[in-house]
C-alpha cells in the first residue's frame, strides 16, 4: 500500500513538473508547480520526515507559491512571452538537460549501493526533532535568521534603492 | 530498484526538468519558477538520505535549503519587477543590453 502510494505521487509529481515545461500562462505553470510541491509533501510523509512535509506544505506552498500567485497577477499584461514559451535554446537546452540526467542516472544506477535502510521514524517526530535541531543546530538557525533580514532589507533596497526617482 | 534509488532518480529527473525549464522558457517569472523545482529536486534527495540513515542532519540541511529558497524568491521577484517596470516585458530576450 504505502510503496504503491509512493509510486503514485512521484507520477503525480513528473506530470506536475513537465506541466511546468508546458503550460502557456504563468498562472498555470504556478499551479502545476503548487501540485508538484504537494505531491513531493506527500512523499515526505510517506517517508516518516512530516516535519519537513509540514514546512514543505507551509513554506513553499503557504508562502513562496502565493507570493508567486500574487505577483502573477500583479503583472498580468498581455506579454509575447506567453505567445512564444520557447527560447531559441529550446534543442540546446534539452540536450544539454538530457546529457546531465543521463550521467547521474548511470552514476546512480552503476555506483548505488543498496545499503540498510533504516525504518526508525522516531529522529524525525517533532519533539526529538526540535530538541535536536535547537541544541546541535542553534547557529545555523540563528544565522538563517540574519539571511532573512538580510533578504528582506535587500529587496526594499531594490524596489526603493534608486531615490525613489521612478516611484 | 529499492525506495531510495527510486527516489533518488526521481530527484535527478526533477532537478533535469527544472533546468530544462530555467534554459528554454522566455518568461522571467517561469524561469524563476522552474529553479524552484530544481531545489524542490535536490531537497527531495535530502530528505532520502536522511530517511535512509535516520539522522536527523539531512533533516535540518533542508530545513535551511528551505530558508535559502525563500530568501532567493523574496530577493529576485523585486528584482523581476524592477525590470518590468523599465522595458515593460516579462521576456528575457529583451533584455540583452550586456550583449556585447
Amino acid at each position: 500500500m504505502e510503496s504503491v502510494l509512493l509510486y503514485a505521487f512521484s507520477a503525480a509529481a513528473l506530470t506536475g513538473a513537465l506541466l511546468v515545461l508546458i503550460a502557456r500562462h504563468p498562472m498555470r505553470v504556478a499551479l502545476a508547480l503548487i501540485a508538484t510541491m504537494l505531491s513531493l509533501a506527500c512523499i515526505y510523509a510517506l517517508l516518516g520526515v512530516h516535519v519537513i512535509a509540514v514546512f514543505q506544505v507551509l513554506i513553499y506552498v503557504g508562502a513562496v507559491m502565493v507570493f508567486m500567485v500574487f505577483v502573477i497577477m500583479l503583472l498580468d499584461t498581455r506579454d509575447p512571452s506567453f505567445v512564444n514559451r520557447y527560447s531559441r535554446l529550446l534543442v540546446p537546452g534539452v540536450l544539454v538537460a538530457t546529457l546531465l540526467a543521463a550521467g547521474l542516472g548511470h552514476a546512480l544506477a552503476r555506483h548505488y549501493v543498496a545499503g540498510p535502510v533504516s525504518t526508525s521514524p522516531a529522529d524525525f517526530r517533532l519533539q526529538p526533532f526540535s530538541a535536536g535541531f535547537l541544541r546541535e543546530y542553534w547557529l545555523h538557525f540563528e544565522l538563517t535568521s540574519v539571511l532573512l533580514i538580510a533578504a528582506v532589507v535587500a529587496a526594499v533596497a531594490v524596489i526603493q534603492g534608486r531615490g525613489g526617482r521612478d516611484g | 530498484m529499492d525506495r531510495t534509488q527510486f527516489l533518488l532518480a526521481l530527484s535527478v529527473a526533477l532537478f533535469a526538468l527544472g533546468l530544462v525549464g530555467v534554459i528554454i522558457r522566455r518568461n522571467a517569472l517561469v524561469m524563476l519558477m522552474c529553479m524552484e523545482l530544481m531545489v524542490n529536486g535536490v531537497i527531495l534527495s535530502l530528505v532520502t538520505f536522511a530517511a535512509r540513515t535516520a539522522t536527523a542532519s539531512g533533516a535540518v540541511l533542508a530545513l535551511l535549503v528551505f530558508v535559502v529558497a525563500a530568501a532567493e524568491i523574496a530577493i529576485a521577484i523585486p528584482i523581476v519587477l524592477l525590470l518590468v517596470r523599465q522595458r515593460q516585458t516579462l521576456d528575457v530576450g529583451a533584455y540583452a543590453r550586456l550583449k556585447g
